[in-house]
């Protein structure tokens, strides 16, 4: 199947309107050539995964929608507008939220500071008690300094801090990495309860068994390319080929 | 010789008491000096990660400003602490933008050597044009005279640099520690690729910090106007106390610069009186301990 056919086929299964439209995207770290040509979409409320061994280009791929990687070419599409050449400012700006891999918590700040840090680019955003709801444990650390939380608690206050902003489409780089599996259940429950209240979501995770309970569709990343799509109900079927995708 | 306010000698004065009471203020004065211009220091090497050695020149700079402000425009002192620390800090902001934003990501001699260069042909600039004699400034009508405190005589103006430097000293810090914009600052010093992916305009903030940091060194110049005189290199004479300074007080820790900037500004009025011989290589005596037992100063972090 032609990758821009991978790209197409799957999203038409799903129900609501294309939000994001990635078409040839390329990436450089440096002369470096990453990505040579990735191609989704991701519709509007659906838990998009992408699949692919370390190195693969996934977390490539979500700096390249957001603008970090200084070197991009291709087109990326956000409700309809061109983002490919704003920088990551902007891009934040017009409703997308980033988790990295790292989780990105300041040392120098503590919880509340951390969760206030992101600026609300518009309405629609999380309101505080509901976020509170959402992750219990950080209204107890307001005040301890950021980095002092546990693995798990950084994971809920990188995420908690991008659902203030009021941005609908959410990338999270492998939320789950190196957590306690009653924690990656947490996440996971999170994650479809953003889910029903109207987020999309774009997910990174090599933990295709976590990305199985939370995913609507999946596209799988090698060598920064596209090579297979599929949705949920077509895993079972897909999985030997999964498992040779990703050498488990 | 280093262009600070000397004070009364030990012996000289009307008693012993008095004299140290006199060296206090005096180390008091160099420490409001030291305190704004490592604070300055602090917060462009905290976000830019640049060691500005352009730092004395901008002072400099600030007093020049004044004094122009004074005898061209009729402008009086009052708006000129306004005014100055404006026009001198839309300067360093026109310098980081034509200039030190292409140093992002470089080696910190690249911008230690930029800066002292830019240092170099300012101080020139002045140099030729007004010679290396200073410049009189008038302390202004309301701060002249004096107090008599029972155990000293405390001239106004120099207990209005002490005070009103304690309060931007700690407005400053007050803004980076304590507010929103603060926590930008403190969160771009540590990840401003990530900080910018959060929709703040991260290169915007690095020239206004630029700025402001620029804008408190002729702030300090402004101040020290009417005690030092208006001279091109007294910026010069001033900057390299102001690095050990730093250096003591760690780089990149606001509280750090302020508290070391007052602190070494009293040792070094206190040697003055107990053993006048060190007092100019008391800073630097201490600098040296502190790197030995503490590389990164007393409260900073790493470069």
């Amino acid at each position: 199947m032609p990758d821009t056919a991978i790209a197409e086929a799957p999203a038409k299964a799903a129900t609501g309107g294309n939000i994001l439209q990635v078409r040839n995207l390329e990436a450089w770290y440096g002369e470096s050539h990453i990505l040579h040509g990735i191609n989704f979409d991701v519709n509007a409320g659906e838990v998009v995964t992408l699949l692919g061994r370390n190195g693969a280009g996934k977390t490539t791929t979500l700096k390249s929608i957001m603008g970090i990687i200084g070197k991009r070419a291709g087109s990326v599409k956000f409700n309809n507008q061109e983002i490919i050449r704003a920088t990551s400012d902007k891009i934040a700006r017009s409703g997308i939220a980033f988790c990295p891999e790292e989780r990105g918590i300041f040392s120098s700040l503590d919880v509340r500071e951390n969760l206030m840090l992101p600026p609300v680019v518009r309405e629609g955003g999380l309101p505080l008690e509901q976020i509170f709801e959402l992750f219990p444990n950080l209204k107890e650390r307001l005040n301890s300094q950021g980095t002092k939380l546990s693995g798990g608690e950084q994971q809920m206050l990188a995420i908690a801090r991008i659902l203030r902003t009021g941005a609908s489409f959410l990338m999270l780089d492998e939320p789950t990495e190196g957590l306690a599996p009653v924690i990656i259940q947490q996440i996971g429950h999170t994650i479809a309860r953003l889910k029903k209240e109207g987020f999309t979501i774009l997910l990174v995770e090599q933990n295709f068994r976590f990305a199985s309970t939370v995913a609507d569709r999946y596209y799988v990343v090698e060598h920064g390319k596209i090579i297979d799509g599929f949705s949920n109900a077509e895993l079972a079927a897909n999985m030997d080929k999964l498992h040779t995708y990703l050498g488990v | 010789m280093r262009a600070t306010f000397k004070g009364t000698p030990k012996g000289s004065g009307t008693g012993s008491m008095q004299a140290l009471y006199a060296q206090l203020l005096v180390g008091l004065i160099n420490g409001s000096f030291y305190a704004l211009l490592s604070l300055g220091l602090a917060v462009i090497f905290g976000m830019l990660n640049i060691i500005n050695f352009a730092h004395g020149a901008l002072y400099m700079m600030g007093a020049f400003v004044a004094y122009f402000l004074l005898n061209l425009g009729g402008i009086n002192y009052w708006w000129a602490l306004l005014f100055a620390p404006i026009i001198v800090g839309i300067f360093g902001m026109i310098l980081e933008r034509t200039m030190l934003q292409w140093l992002t990501g470089l080696d910190h001699l690249y911008g230690l050597l930029l800066t002292f260069g830019i240092a170099l042909i300012v101080q020139g600039v002045f140099q030729n044009y007004f010679g290396s004699s200073g410049l009189p400034y008038a302390i202004p009508d309301q701060l002249k005279g004096g107090m008599n405190l029972g155990f000293m005589f405390l001239p106004i103006y120099r207990g209005w640099v002490v005070v009103f430097s304690l309060v931007v000293c700690l407005a400053t810090w007050f803004l980076i520690e304590k507010t929103q914009l603060g926590a930008y600052l403190r969160a771009a010093t540590e990840n401003p690729t990530l900080v910018r992916a959060f929709g703040i305009n991260v290169p915007r903030m690095i020239t206004l910090t630029y700025g402001l940091g620029v804008g408190l060194a002729a702030l300090a110049g402004v101040l020290s106007a009417p005690i030092n005189q208006v001279r091109p290199l007294m910026g010069a004479d001033l900057i390299i106390v102001v690095f050990a300074v730093v250096v003591i007080g760690g780089m990149g820790s606001i509280m750090g610069s302020i508290i070391t900037g007052f602190a070494l500004g009293v040792i070094e009025g206190l040697t003055k009186y107990f053993y006048p011989e060190a007092s100019n290589t008391v800073v630097f005596v201490l600098m040296v301990l502190v790197l030995l037992v503490k590389p990164t100063g007393l409260t900073g972090r790493a470069a």
